[in-house]
């Protein structure tokens, strides 16, 4: 029982970062149906602006985060604009295969600049553990989850109670008719893009802090398992992609405690792969049948 | 005064000229019909002068701070913002969002709080928030779905996504209104309903309305002035009774024998 209860903490804080990546994916795919794969690499660059921030500054958490989040906010809407704005109106393939292309560029610009082997990231929280029982808590762990809950708060208050967020959910449901309702389609999807890069900003931060150390390519992994959160939980829908983040983080951490970290990954495509045969919409979504 | 003026508007796709030499002239707080048998080009005039799509030739001028600007070709959210405002023939609500949430969307353009009021909720915020929720209710009211207003727009009825969608072009705060088949699929009862709403609202929100209609019940009721369109052309225009008795319309819509 503890060992289970100590497998969950642990999973769940991995999987609330797994989540905060998921939501720029699902936001991002909602808005324009553009799967983003140039996303894990915002969270990467998101790692690599808080690294160098918090080494040249010695700030602490809250102003490293910030710097992030904004530079990652601003790297989201020059990406869309210079990479998928010219292709609004082309095949969709076409898109897709631009996101991978800035997704290179993105990683070798990196290595390039930064080189190639792992920085050491800077403690920004303190190391300590909180005993309850036999199952222990670091003091990261509680911060981490903290961080995204507050994030992930701001982000549904955003979506559902402002202005620019009923444009967003407009445009998303349909973009023509959201236009001739005076919305600023270009504007809401710029928004689209900065909203989502602030959040991969921000776990790039988490990741570095919960273990310290930065690649250029530590986005592939947790981009793809993100872009699987956003899938599990049905793409488009942004609580989806928070209980999909969360459930993989679980998923991994169980079966790292109780099987083999090595299976880790082939049991979470299998459950993936399970859950979109019984509900190909993933778990919120809504199954649409095609009237005939 | 002259509100909204077309010159020889045209619009070509391909070879086929789905509006060709268009020319309006609509005054202030008219209520004009536009009529034509299927295929005429009705939608598409709507389009262009909606901003969906841009003149082939020809200009579209709207009456903006009491002079004439050109508006063939701007973006829809400009010219929405100018004061022109539509409902669909086929209907695009926001099906996804309540039936509130709806009418805010519309009203969008004209709240006032930029990203970081609403982020740290500023007083700014809650102030224009509460605002834009008093007069969306309002605007339920006057199209009677005030009960209705935590639903999804999908789950509603025919006819009151219909007035949903009357009430959504409203919240933009026009002075031009465009009803594309408002009383399609309706019944009697419904339509006559319909025909005292387009009333109600133009009077009470001074509006100029022009509206697309098949029922001939509804358009000889409601408008004052008619135009009709046949393969994209005018080939008509005049009162109600003048139009029931043009030959060049009835050739139109029964064929010349």
């Amino acid at each position: 029982m503890n060992q289970f209860l100590q497998q969950l903490i642990n999973g769940i804080s991995l999987g609330s970062i797994y989540a905060l990546i998921a939501l720029g994916y699902t936001m991002v795919y909602g808005i324009i149906k553009l799967i983003n794969f140039a996303h894990g690499d915002i969270y990467m660059l998101g790692a690599y602006v808080g690294f160098i921030f918090a080494t040249k500054t010695g700030m602490g958490l809250v102003p490293t985060l910030i710097v992030s989040m904004v530079f990652c906010a601003i790297l989201g809407v020059v990406i869309e604009m210079i990479a998928y704005k010219p292709l609004r109106n082309a095949t969709r393939i076409t898109a897709l295969i631009t996101a991978i292309g800035v997704s290179y560029f993105l990683e070798a610009s990196t290595q390039k600049i930064m080189g190639t082997s792992p920085r050491a990231f800077p403690a920004l929280l303190p190391k300590g553990l909180i005993k309850l029982g036999k199952v222990t808590i670091t003091y990261q762990q509680v911060f981490i989850l903290t961080i995204t809950i507050l994030l992930m708060i701001a982000l549904q208050f955003i979506v559902t109670k402002t202005k620019i967020g009923r444009a967003m959910r407009a445009v998303s449901t349909d973009t023509d008719a959201a236009r001739l309702m005076g919305i600023d389609v270009n504007k809401t999807i710029s928004f689209t893009f900065a909203l989502g890069s602030a959040l991969a900003g921000a776990a790039g931060v988490l990741v570095g802090i919960y273990y310290s150390s930065i690649t250029p390519l530590m986005g592939l992994v947790p981009g793809v398992k993100a872009f699987i959160a956003a899938v599990f939980g049905g793409i488009g829908i942004i609580p989806g992609a928070m209980i999909g983040g969360i459930l993989i983080g679980i998923i991994e951490a169980l079966v790292s405690g109780y099987g083999s970290s090595l299976y880790k990954d082939a049991v979470v495509y299998v459950i993936l792969i399970i859950i979109l045969v019984v509900k190909p919409a993933g778990l919120l979504g809504k199954n649409i049948r095609e009237k005939v | 005064m002259t509100v909204l003026e077309t010159k020889n508007l045209t619009r070509n796709f391909g070879g086929l000229a789905a509006v060709s030499n268009v020319s309006l002239k609509i005054n202030k707080g008219e209520l004009v019909g536009l009529i034509g048998p299927n295929g005429a080009g009705k939608t598409t005039l709507f389009n262009l002068l909606t901003g969906v799509y841009e003149p082939s030739e020809g200009s579209i001028e709207l009456l903006v701070n009491d002079s004439m600007k050109s508006i063939g070709g701007l973006k829809p959210y400009t010219i929405t913002n100018l004061g022109i405002a539509r409902t669909f023939q086929n209907i695009r609500l926001f099906k996804e969002l309540t039936v509130l949430d709806n009418i805010k969307v519309g009203m969008n353009k004209n709240i006032k709080y930029g990203a970081i009021s609403a982020i740290l909720r500023l007083p700014k915020y809650y102030v224009e928030e509460n605002r834009v929720h008093d007069e969306a209710l309002k605007l339920l009211e006057v199209v009677n779905l005030l009960d209705k207003k935590d639903e999804l727009a999908k789950n509603l009825p025919y006819g009151e996504q219909r007035k949903l969608e009357i009430a959504r072009a409203l919240a933009t705060n026009p002075r031009v209104l465009f009803l594309d088949e408002p009383a399609a699929g309706m019944n009697p009862n419904e339509t006559q309903e319909l025909t005292n709403l387009i009333r109600q609202i133009k009077n009470e929100f001074d509006l100029t309305v022009i509206l697309i209609e098949h029922d001939m019940s509804l358009v000889m009721n409601v408008c004052e002035r008619i135009y009709v369109l046949d393969y994209g052309k005018l080939i008509a225009q005049g009162n109600p009774e003048s139009i029931k008795n043009n030959k060049k319309v009835i050739e139109a819509y029964l064929g010349e024998d």
